[in-house]
């Protein structure tokens, strides 16, 4: 008989199995689809609706606070990361206090009353295996990061009695020598009581120094004669002076682009150089309004963010003129000093009140790990907002950010004085011989003088 | 007695004796101290300038005092000897050494070049991988935290750190010896180097500066100010091309010194130089020439700067704007009763060929995936294309009508003209003003909307829409009546002066509604026929379309009132003179859009609702509409692409790994990106180890590995 139907000629419905068939229980069901346009018309409406949908709920899900680690006994002065864990805090307070902190469990480890007066910088070794302090007593003291035993009274590793005070301190991103700055910018061997260099271009104090984390032999500094002065370690003397309008309080070189840094200026604004081109900043940062304290750059070098006096925190790339983000609580007040975490996902702030906050760098980011398809729809949604950011509703949305009611006054007084100056030099280039007031852009306006 | 004052004597004579003696020995005392005082007896890092003795001053030092025990010694060689008799012999002082300040400023000149070189070498050229060295390290390095405690360690620490500082190298300053010390040994070789170099070069400049400032000859500045100039010219060719703006600064400095030589009678051969010259160029050929040469120089410095025109852009410009021909053909009618069975998906041959030959074929695509993608996007093209097809494109008035017209009315009103003419530039500075506001405000992009409303839910953002009513709905109304008033009526300005270009944005898009594909020919036939079997669906639109039309056209204004300059009442018309005085005609609409479409209606009022979410301006990056368009037009959700395509699509920019530290850069990441970037790598990997690249990698290919094997599978069965 079955001989007899197979020579039959029986047409039979057949399909590949491959088709419809996944491979392992592991995948996910196989779902043929037909991707023929027709099929699926009004493409760019519905994008669109989908973008703005995702904009709104990028804003609902903007909760940036993660936590406020209390315990400190007076403002926060500086804060450094650990340089080899992601979970380890230091920051030094005004009343000569360094505390260690674990972000996770979100507690003090350590106390060390580390200086008489201010601690001025703190810096972690490369290694992390321990730290630096310099404060107000005119030390600079080298600390264990690991906690003494029981009993063991803290003890600094290394003293050194410094002439004057000590204002900042940066360490070498692979050698055992650092720099600090106070009237002259010194820089140290790990081993010796004496500074190995000590630069000086004039007679002024210094606030803040940096090394170069890329071309580690370079230095940069702010000086109170409202000056910016680079060096290199290898050279004899300072390489070049910026003189600008007004004093930088700190700055922060690009740990991606060798040549980029940006420092937080009194009149604020926060300015990127080029260190080739030093006469016109490359970019104007404006947005706070008040003086800027501190600026430190993501580790990915894309952005950077930025601590005012205004109470606010602000986040900006590092090629635009305006942040993307600010950050304030109602019970924040000045905010002296700010740092990017290492992975790129957090930024820590210290303030005037004692506290540090934690904040997300990515305001609606969902934290922890995502499943594939979350982070698929995550970064799809990303791209629709990218997409249509030039459309009116989804850039309004996107844009809105609450501010309290002083700071905003502020601004808008702010804008009003800018304008009233706008309109003056208008004026008085309309009233003069032409050509005799010139057109200065914004980047023009705040460089003094560059001096070799 | 006489014994007495002769013992006396002795005795007094011995007394001077010895004081003499005492005080000799207290002055020879005295005297040896106070050498001593002067000499140093130990090394200090900082020499005082007060300690130093002042004994020999006066006196010159020779250089015979110097070095006359080289004559004598057997081992200098014959030609420093030589060297040193020369020297002797030659009697110039040496010039003082530039001041401090200077030097300073010098070598900071010199190490700030040479360390942006080498950044600027950092962008593009690859560096030598693993700067560590492999030299002996310092001692205290190496076991930290380790002290000597042995009086012998002590002693050979002593030892070493003695040693350590090199003694007699005349090369180098104790400043840079300074330098040199911060760094290892290898690296200290390479500086020494380098650092001669530089004082080499210090050197050269110093003597230079100096030998420049001494100089005095006004040949030497002249051919100095020539070769300049020559050097100038060159560079502006390519100011030209890099930096417009430096150049035209340059080129009104050329105009300036243009006019002060229109002014001046410098090179005109009139001064008194110039004359004794004309006397002698009778005899003298050299005379001759440089009197010819005064008046070319005069000739080239009055010559006019010729800039080129922008003449060609706008041509093109206007080129660019026509629309083809095929977009106002009427659309042909399959069925000539029933308007609703146009909606034909299926596309005659020719058409397709047309449509693809537009698109230049992109190569043979590998993947199956890829090709059904580009088919896609062709058939989407297809149908925005038909879409277009749908709306004729206004009737446009040729050009040279217009201008012809103008040239009429500027022949009747010439004393208005110069009015107008003001009041237009005016017009057209202030719009211009307008828009640099606008451009402004588009400038702060970035800028963030901070306001007083906090967003905590999906409704507030309903709200914070309402509230912040949107600008764009204004401004986009602005072009379609600008566009009635520039077609109806005839233009009574010269049209050069406003340019419509510049005043007319582009018209905002209307929304086209596409067709859904459509079910059999007859069964929709019948279909249609069923449902609508009681009424007459076709008249109706047609009436429906005439009121449209209707209530579009312009109405005719009475202005007449009863009663004035005539009798009024009941029952009395007003006469015809003043109904034609009174009653005024509207200029005609422009035409409509379907008018030669008999089963469409197009809405031509704007609708507010969609204008606030249209693009009102085109954004930054974009050079033109077409690019942002067709920017827009492509979807990257997954609805229209495949899996992988969409992957591809969405790559975030940055990527970083959870719980990864990312260390700052160091060069040999920089390398190994630079040669990596030439292949596709568009995202950025952060905090990723080799290992986790490695996975990716095996995954792929697993991946592909899948996939051949599904293909090996189809082609079995």
């Amino acid at each position: 008989h079955q001989s007899a139907y197979e020579s039959d000629n029986i047409k039979v419905l057949c399909r590949n199995p491959d088709d419809y068939v996944r491979e392992t229980t592991r995948d996910i069901q196989r779902v043929p689809r037909n991707y023929d346009p027709t099929l699926h018309p009004f493409e760019v409406p519905r994008e669109y609706t989908r973008a703005l949908n995702a904009t709104k709920l990028e804003r609902v899900f903007a909760k940036p606070f993660v936590a406020s680690l209390d315990g400190h006994r007076d403002g926060i002065s500086c804060i450094t990361k650990h340089a080899k864990s992601l979970s380890t805090v230091i920051s030094g307070a005004c009343d000569g206090e360094v505390k260690l902190w674990n972000l996770p469990r979100q507690e003090c480890l350590r106390t060390v009353q580390a200086h008489e007066g201010f601690v001025r910088g703190i810096c972690s070794r490369f290694c992390g295996t321990s730290f630096f302090t310099v404060g107000d007593d005119k030390t600079i003291k080298q600390w264990n990061l690991e906690a003494p035993g029981y009993g063991v009274r803290e003890e600094p590793i290394n003293t050194i009695l410094g002439k004057a005070v000590f204002t900042g301190i940066d360490h070498h991103q692979r050698e055992s020598t650092f720099v600090t700055c106070g009237q002259t910018v010194d820089i140290w061997d790990e081993q010796r009581s004496s500074p190995i260099r000590s630069f000086s271009w004039g007679v002024d104090s210094f606030s803040c120094v940096r090394y170069n984390p890329v071309e580690t032999e370079l230095l940069a500094s702010c000086a109170s004669d409202r000056s910016i002065v680079l060096y290199d370690t290898r050279e004899s003397a300072p390489l070049r002076k910026v003189i600008m309008q007004l004093r930088s309080n700190t700055l922060c070189w690009n740990p991606m682009e060798a040549y980029y840094f940006t420092c937080a200026n009194e009149d604020y604004n926060l300015y990127t150089y080029d260190i080739r081109h030093l006469d016109v900043p490359v970019t104007v940062h404006m947005d706070h309004v008040s003086a800027v304290l501190d600026v430190d750059y993501s580790p990915t070098g894309r952005e950077f963010v930025s601590a005012s006096f205004d109470k606010t925190i602000r986040i900006f790339p590092k090629d635009k003129g305006h942040s993307r983000e600010v950050y304030h609580t109602k019970r924040m007040q000045h905010v002296i000093c700010v740092r990017w975490s290492a992975d790129n996902k957090y930024v820590l702030s210290g303030s005037d009140e004692m506290n540090i906050r934690l904040w997300k760098a990515n305001a609606s980011e969902k934290l922890g790990l995502l499943s594939t398809r979350e982070k698929a729809a995550a970064h799809y949604n990303k791209k629709l907002i990218e997409k249509f950011q030039h459309h009116p509703q989804v850039r309004r949305i996107a844009r809105h950010r609450h501010l309290p009611g002083d700071i905003l006054k502020q601004k808008r007084e702010q804008r009003e004085m800018k304008e009233a100056r706008r309109r003056r030099e208008q004026n008085v280039r309309k009233h003069s011989k032409p050509g005799s007031v010139p057109l200065l852009t914004e980047k023009e306006k705040h460089v003094a003088a560059v001096v070799e | 007695m006489a014994t007495a004052t002769s013992s006396e004597e002795t005795l007094f004579n011995d007394d001077e004796r010895k004081h003499k003696k005492l005080l000799e020995a207290i002055s020879s005392m005295g005297g040896r101290k106070r050498k001593k005082q002067s000499e140093r007896s130990e090394a200090s890092v900082q020499v005082s300038e007060f300690f130093v003795n002042a004994e020999g001053t006066g006196e010159k030092v020779n250089i015979s005092d110097l070095l006359g025990t080289v004559e004598k010694t057997s081992g200098a060689s014959n030609k420093t000897k030589k060297q040193l008799r020369n020297l002797q012999n030659s009697k110039g002082t040496l010039a003082l050494p530039l001041n401090k300040q200077q030097t300073e400023k010098i070598q900071r000149g010199i190490a700030y070049e040479k360390t942006t070189k080498e950044n600027q070498k950092a962008e593009q050229i690859v560096f030598p991988l693993n700067q560590e060295s492999s030299g002996p390290k310092q001692v205290e390095q190496v076991v930290a935290g380790w002290k000597a405690q042995t009086p012998l360690e002590q002693e050979i620490f002593r030892l070493l750190h003695s040693n350590s500082q090199p003694v007699n190298d005349p090369v180098l300053t104790p400043v840079e010896e300074a330098s040199l010390k911060a760094m290892s040994l290898e690296e200290a070789k390479i500086r020494r180097a380098e650092l001669q170099k530089t004082r080499a070069l210090q050197s050269y400049y110093e003597a230079k500066a100096k030998r420049e400032k001494n100089i005095k000859s006004k040949k030497y500045h002249k051919i100095q100010k020539k070769g300049k100039r020559k050097e100038f010219l060159k560079q502006f060719e390519e100011m030209v091309k890099t930096n417009p703006e430096g150049a035209l600064e340059e080129l009104k400095k050329m105009e300036l010194s243009r006019m002060e030589e229109r002014m001046s009678l410098k090179h005109q051969n009139s001064g008194k130089w110039a004359k004794s010259k004309a006397i002698m160029a009778k005899y003298d050929d050299s005379a001759r020439k440089a009197m010819q040469e005064q008046l070319q120089m005069n000739k080239d410095l009055t010559q006019k700067i010729v800039v080129p025109s922008d003449d060609e852009h706008e041509s093109n410009e206007e080129g660019l704007e026509t629309v083809p021909d095929f977009v106002n053909d009427p659309e042909p009618i399959i069925d000539p009763v029933n308007p609703w069975m146009r909606g034909q998906l299926t596309h005659e041959e020719p058409e397709v060929s047309c449509v693809t030959t537009d698109e230049p074929q992109t190569a043979e695509q590998e993947n199956e995936e890829e090709e059904l993608i580009g088919e896609f996007e062709r058939k989407r093209k297809l149908r925005q294309a038909d879409e277009e097809d749908l709306i004729p494109t206004e009737e446009q008035k040729p050009e040279s009508e217009v201008v012809e017209e103008d040239v009429v009315e500027v022949s009747d009103k010439e004393e208005e003209e110069d009015e107008e003419e003001e009041d237009v530039s005016e017009f057209n500075t202030l719009f211009r003003f307008m828009r640099s506001e606008k451009t402004l405000e588009e400038d702060e992009e970035g800028l963030l909307n901070e306001g007083q409303i906090r967003v905590r839910n999906i409704e507030d953002l309903e709200v914070l829409a309402e509230d912040v009513d949107p600008q764009p709905i204004a401004a986009p109304s602005l072009p379609q009546t600008a566009v009635g008033e520039a077609t109806s009526e005839p233009p009574n300005k010269k049209k050069s002066e406003i340019d419509l270009k510049e005043v007319l944005t582009k018209d905002a898009k209307v929304v086209q509604v596409p067709f859904l594909p459509t079910v059999d020919h007859d069964e929709q036939i019948s279909i249609i026929k069923e449902a609508f079997a009681g009424d007459d669906v076709i008249s109706d639109f047609i009436k429906d379309k005439r009121k449209q039309e209707a209530a579009g056209k312009p109405k005719v204004v009475d202005l007449t009132l009863p009663g004035w300059g005539e009798w009024g009442g009941v029952g009395l018309k007003p006469s015809r003179w003043k109904r034609k005085r009174f009653r005024i005609k509207m200029a005609s609409s422009p035409p409509r859009q379907d008018r030669k479409l008999p089963d469409t209606i197009i809405s031509e009022n704007r609708n507010t609702s969609i204008a606030s979410h249209q693009v009102s301006q085109l954004p930054f990056p974009f050079q033109n509409t077409a690019q942002f368009e067709s920017c827009i037009r492509t979807p990257i959700g997954q609805t229209w692409n495949t899996q992988g395509v969409v992957k591809k699509m969405t790559k975030p920019k940055v990527i970083t790994k959870l719980g990864a530290i990312i260390e700052p850069m160091v060069k040999e990441d920089f390398i190994n990106k630079t040669t990596t970037s030439a292949g596709k790598g568009p995202a950025i990997m952060l905090g990723e180890n080799k290992r986790a690249n490695k996975g990716r990698e095996w995954s792929s290919a697993k991946h592909q590995g899948r996939r051949g094997s599904q293909k090996r599978k189809k082609q079995q069965t």
